[in-house]
């Protein structure tokens, strides 16, 4: 993928004091981002299927970075998300096929789990232009502790004919959680939902 | 004094295959350790500020060494370095001039050694502020193709009463350089410039 991929960002975010309150399990997330060129820049072109295909490529690349880059076993991964920002010259269904149709089973397999919806979102922008990525529990969305976001940007990403395609994992949900809802301890896991 | 209370570590690996031009051999990598940490001086006006340098050198020891294990865990890989802090608005910008030392220290005990002064950026700023941290050959400032710089900031830090200290470590020239100048294989290593 060396054509299509220019840059391979990941950040991880540790939190030790929130609210002034020491965090007892410092908590981590961490984001992966990719800078691909978008081949449909510019014209409107009806088959996005090489946008999915690589949305399959990236599913496995993104996720795999993003939990090594955590320094834990996948299967400590609690809460995922993706997003992608698309340039100027790109539509929000470029960001649509990559994200949508097929980068979700290679994420799942990375971790080995992964029943619940994985939250994302899109948007348009210029370079350096950030972006949040939404959080939610990997096998519960309701899980209320886990809804969460972490905003990333790449400074020179995304050129106009370029898209940012990012995931994220967690090893936790946001520090001192008190707004009650589904607890990890409460799910059942049977629908990705509760 | 005591030891720097430190909210958040953010850790920021960047892996640029190309830009636009031919695939390296070796992808260039870029990485930045950013720490949020309480300002003890701000609000108000301190003048014996200089006994927080040395507080400071072991956070920016472990900020090191957790840099050069996030780009792979070779010391004798990194090339080139920088460094940058950015005050949070109730500081003045003579407490990032606290991060000079240490942080310089820092790199070169955990790199085992490096000559050239340690290029480095300053600023007082909001939540979000971004600052360009300037990156140089650690033995020889006058290295043509190490010149650089890496963007980093962190959406929610630094608040009023922080600091945010940056260290920034790359593996090499930048991925086309071709603008001439002292080149790294012709480094005396002397004098830290040439």
């Amino acid at each position: 993928m060396s054509g299509p991929l220019r840059r391979l960002v990941t950040i991880v975010e540790e939190t030790l004091l929130e609210g002034g309150r020491p965090v007892e399990t410092p908590s981590r997330r961490c984001a992966a981002l990719a800078v691909i060129r978008n081949p449909h820049a510019g014209r409107y072109v009806e088959d996005l299927s090489d946008l999915m295909a690589l949305g399959t490529e990236l599913g496995r690349l993104l996720p795999e970075r993003a939990v090594a880059a955590l320094g834990l076993p996948a299967s400590a991964v609690q809460s995922f998300g993706k997003a992608a920002l698309v340039g100027a010259e790109g539509e929000l269904e470029h960001a649509a096929a990559l994200l949508h149709s097929t980068l979700g089973t290679p994420f799942r397999q990375v971790l080995g789990k992964g029943a619940a919806l994985i939250p994302s979102s899109k948007k348009r922008g210029r370079p350096g232009a950030a972006f949040d990525i939404p959080l939610g529990h990997t096998e519960a969305a309701k899980v209320r502790s886990h809804f969460d976001g972490m905003e990333v940007l790449v400074p020179d990403a995304p050129r106009e004919d370029e898209i940012v395609v990012a995931v994220a994992v967690t090893d936790g949900g946001r520090p001192h959680p008190r707004v009650g809802g589904l607890r990890t301890d409460q799910v059942t896991g049977a629908d990705g939902l509760t | 004094m005591a030891a720097p209370s430190v909210r958040k570590f953010v850790t920021i690996v960047d892996e640029v295959f190309h830009e636009n031009g031919p695939p390296a051999a070796t992808p260039h990598r870029r990485g930045a350790i950013l720490a949020v940490i309480e300002n003890p001086f701000a609000g108000r006006y301190v003048d014996e500020i200089a006994p927080f340098m040395t507080d400071l050198e072991p956070l920016g020891l472990a900020m090191a060494e957790r840099l050069i294990e996030a780009l792979g865990g070779a010391p004798e890989r990194i090339e080139a370095y920088g460094k940058g802090a950015i005050v949070g608005a109730a500081g003045e910008v003579e407490h990032a001039a606290l991060w000079h030392a240490p942080g310089g220290y820092a790199m070169r005990e955990a790199l085992g050694g490096a000559k050239a002064i340690v290029p480095s950026a300053k600023k007082v700023g909001a939540p979000g502020t971004r600052i360009d941290i300037p990156i140089a050959h650690k033995d020889a400032s006058y290295v043509r193709s190490h010149f650089d710089a890496m963007e980093v900031g962190i959406n929610d830090a630094p608040r009023a009463n922080e600091l945010v200290v940056v260290l920034a470590m790359t593996t090499g020239a930048r991925i086309h350089n071709r603008a001439g100048g002292l080149a790294a294989s012709a480094v005396e290593g002397k004098d830290g410039l040439r």
